[in-house]
């Protein structure tokens, strides 16, 4: 078949009648050139609106942060006095439930996706299991809350502890950290595994020397994106019933405890009442942001540096 | 097979048929690939040369679907059967793709990934094996004081004799070759061309190769494969001046293909 393709291609490249019967039409390339341009800056609008509002957005809350934002701020407890204040109960909230989400993941992850990739056999079962990964990647979070409220809270007793917390948080953090990892191995040449298998090796030799080296930055970009999804959801711990108040720094993962993006969530309720604590809900956004911002810079960082060796 | 003579077979094909799926691609193929030889396969396109290249290290199960009947022996051991593993067969059967695939990692390392995955912890005779394999593949010369650069830096010849390095480095018996030069320029073709010449003294080769010419100038034997089967079989010289088959006549005469 291939044989007759490349014949047909020949003859039509001899008899060709396209030189004759074609003249670009000069009217018709300056009206395209015009479009271009037009387009050019529509799209330049559109980066421009997106630019400012994140600019707003941030101006906003950086005006109401300054006063608040300081050393006593990161390091001191709750209070009911404004001025007393800090979030250091739930900057260790959110480290210790880290604590938890990133090993799970990370384990539990990357494993299910080499074995999707590397050793499943293409089949129904497979295409089944990959359809579900994706939607489960974009079911709403409060959806896993419920989950995590009936499986962790509930039936295995855990309440609105540290562990309960970020059991959760893995499942809603899994999927995509899976699909990312999927994505990493495809992107691994096959010629790769095919020289591997060539010499011999089996599949785990060829698995662990020669696909995840190439594969791991790729995976840790997804990883850490991941991750930090899990720092900044609110919704799945606020149907765990994470406590307002917790006057004390959690000791062990089955403490008690409350994480910054709750702690916003809770004095911005309350901003009513009591108005300054707007001012610590927009200073602990900051923190907040600061620490997404590090977080996908290590990730842009890992990307960048290992994609070079090619 | 019209040559008989006392030379050792290294594989005896004998009635294969391979399907993926409900094709099939190769149809009742029996030929000897000899010692010390360089055999060459040539056909056009989709004619199953490069499946059948596969099939004598069984890189072709890689495809699920794939399904073999017939026997392949080899040195008289069928390889389809169940008490051979198949990396063990590989360590004996190497393998040239037709793109060059290093690593990503150092040359050395390229060099040494079988004989490390394969056990070998002694560092001095580790070293060795570098050094012979890359005198082997004609490029010890070129890369003797970059050992350590990565295999990505080098030019598209150079990376394909660092796999065929790389795959002398396991001590091969056999090794084939899918269209190793297709993707390579005139110069580095020759050079590979070179390379087959020395390596057949020590090695048995079987290469798959589009090109007429390259048959010709280096393989000792030529299997014509058309359209699953295998059409003729003989002594390079003979086939190419002495067609028996009208079809063989026409696809090296440039009338198909």
């Amino acid at each position: 078949m291939e044989d007759n393709k490349v014949k047909t291609d020949k003859t039509d490249q001899m008899s060709s009648p396209l030189k004759k019967s074609f003249k670009a039409d000069s009217r018709q390339i300056e009206r395209r050139v015009k479009l271009s341009g037009f387009l050019k800056s529509v799209f330049a609008v559109s980066i421009a609106m997106t630019l400012l509002v994140l600019v707003f957005l941030l101006v906003d809350i950086v005006r109401d942060a300054v006063g608040w934002l300081d050393w006593d701020f990161l390091t001191g407890n709750l209070s009911i006095f404004p001025e007393k204040a800090g979030i250091f109960g739930a900057i260790m909230g959110t480290v210790y439930m880290m604590l938890i989400v990133i090993p799970v993941t990370f384990i539990l992850g990357v494993s299910t996706a080499i074995y999707l990739e590397e050793y499943a056999k293409p089949g129904r079962l497979k295409d089944f299991i990959n359809i579900n990964l994706s939607n489960l990647a974009s079911v709403p979070s409060v959806i896993f809350g419920l989950l995590g409220l009936a499986l962790f809270s509930r039936l295995m007793g855990l309440g609105g502890s540290i562990l309960a917390g970020g059991l959760t948080m893995s499942l809603l953090v899994l999927p995509i950290v899976v699909v990312a990892a999927q994505e990493a191995l495809k992107a691994v040449p096959g010629l790769l595994r095919e020289a591997s298998y060539g010499l011999g090796a089996d599949k785990w030799t060829t698995v662990s020397r020669v696909v995840l080296p190439v594969a791991l930055p790729g995976m840790l970009t997804g990883f850490i994106l991941g991750v930090s999804r899990a720092i900044g959801e609110t919704a799945p711990l606020v149907v765990l019933g994470i406590p307002t108040l917790i006057m004390k720094i959690p000791q062990s993962v089955m403490d008690d405890f409350t994480t910054m993006p709750i702690q916003i969530y809770y004095w911005t309720l309350d901003t009513v009442l009591t108005p300054e604590y707007a001012n610590l809900a927009a200073a602990t956004i900051v923190v907040l942001l600061v620490v997404l911002f590090l977080m996908n810079s290590v990730a842009i960082f890992i990307r960048n540096k290992f994609e070079k060796k090619f | 097979m019209t040559t008989i003579e006392n030379k050792e077979a290294v594989f005896q094909v004998r009635d294969l048929d391979l399907w993926y799926g409900d094709n099939q691609a190769l149809k009742k193929i029996s030929f000897d690939i000899y010692k010390n030889e360089v055999t060459a396969i040539i056909g056009p396109s989709g004619c199953g040369k490069s499946t059948f290249i596969k099939t004598l290290n069984r890189m072709v199960e890689n495809i699920p679907i794939v399904r073999t009947e017939g026997k392949i022996l080899y040195h008289g051991n069928d390889i389809f059967s169940s008490d051979l593993r198949v990396e063990e067969l590989r360590t004996q059967v190497g393998m040239v793709f037709q793109k060059p695939n290093p690593f990503p990692k150092s040359i050395l390392e390229n060099v040494l990934y079988a004989p490390k995955i394969h056990g070998l912890k002694d560092k001095n005779l580790l070293m060795e094996i570098a050094e012979t394999s890359l005198k082997s593949a004609a490029l010890w010369d070129e890369v003797k004081d970059r050992l350590n650069d990565n295999a990505y830096g080098l030019s598209g010849g150079q990376q394909q004799r660092l796999c065929i390095a790389r795959a002398l480095a396991v001590q091969p018996d056999v090794i084939l070759m899918d269209e190793p030069t297709s993707a390579l320029d005139p110069i580095a073709t020759a050079k590979i061309e070179e390379l087959m010449e020395s390596l057949k003294n020590e090695y048995t080769i079987a290469i798959v190769t589009h090109s007429m010419q390259q048959a010709a100038r280096i393989s000792d034997r030529t299997a014509f494969f058309l359209m699953g089967e295998m059409i003729e079989y003989g002594d390079t010289k003979n086939l190419f001046t002495n067609p028996r088959d009208k079809r063989t006549e026409d696809y090296i005469t440039g009338r198909f293909g």
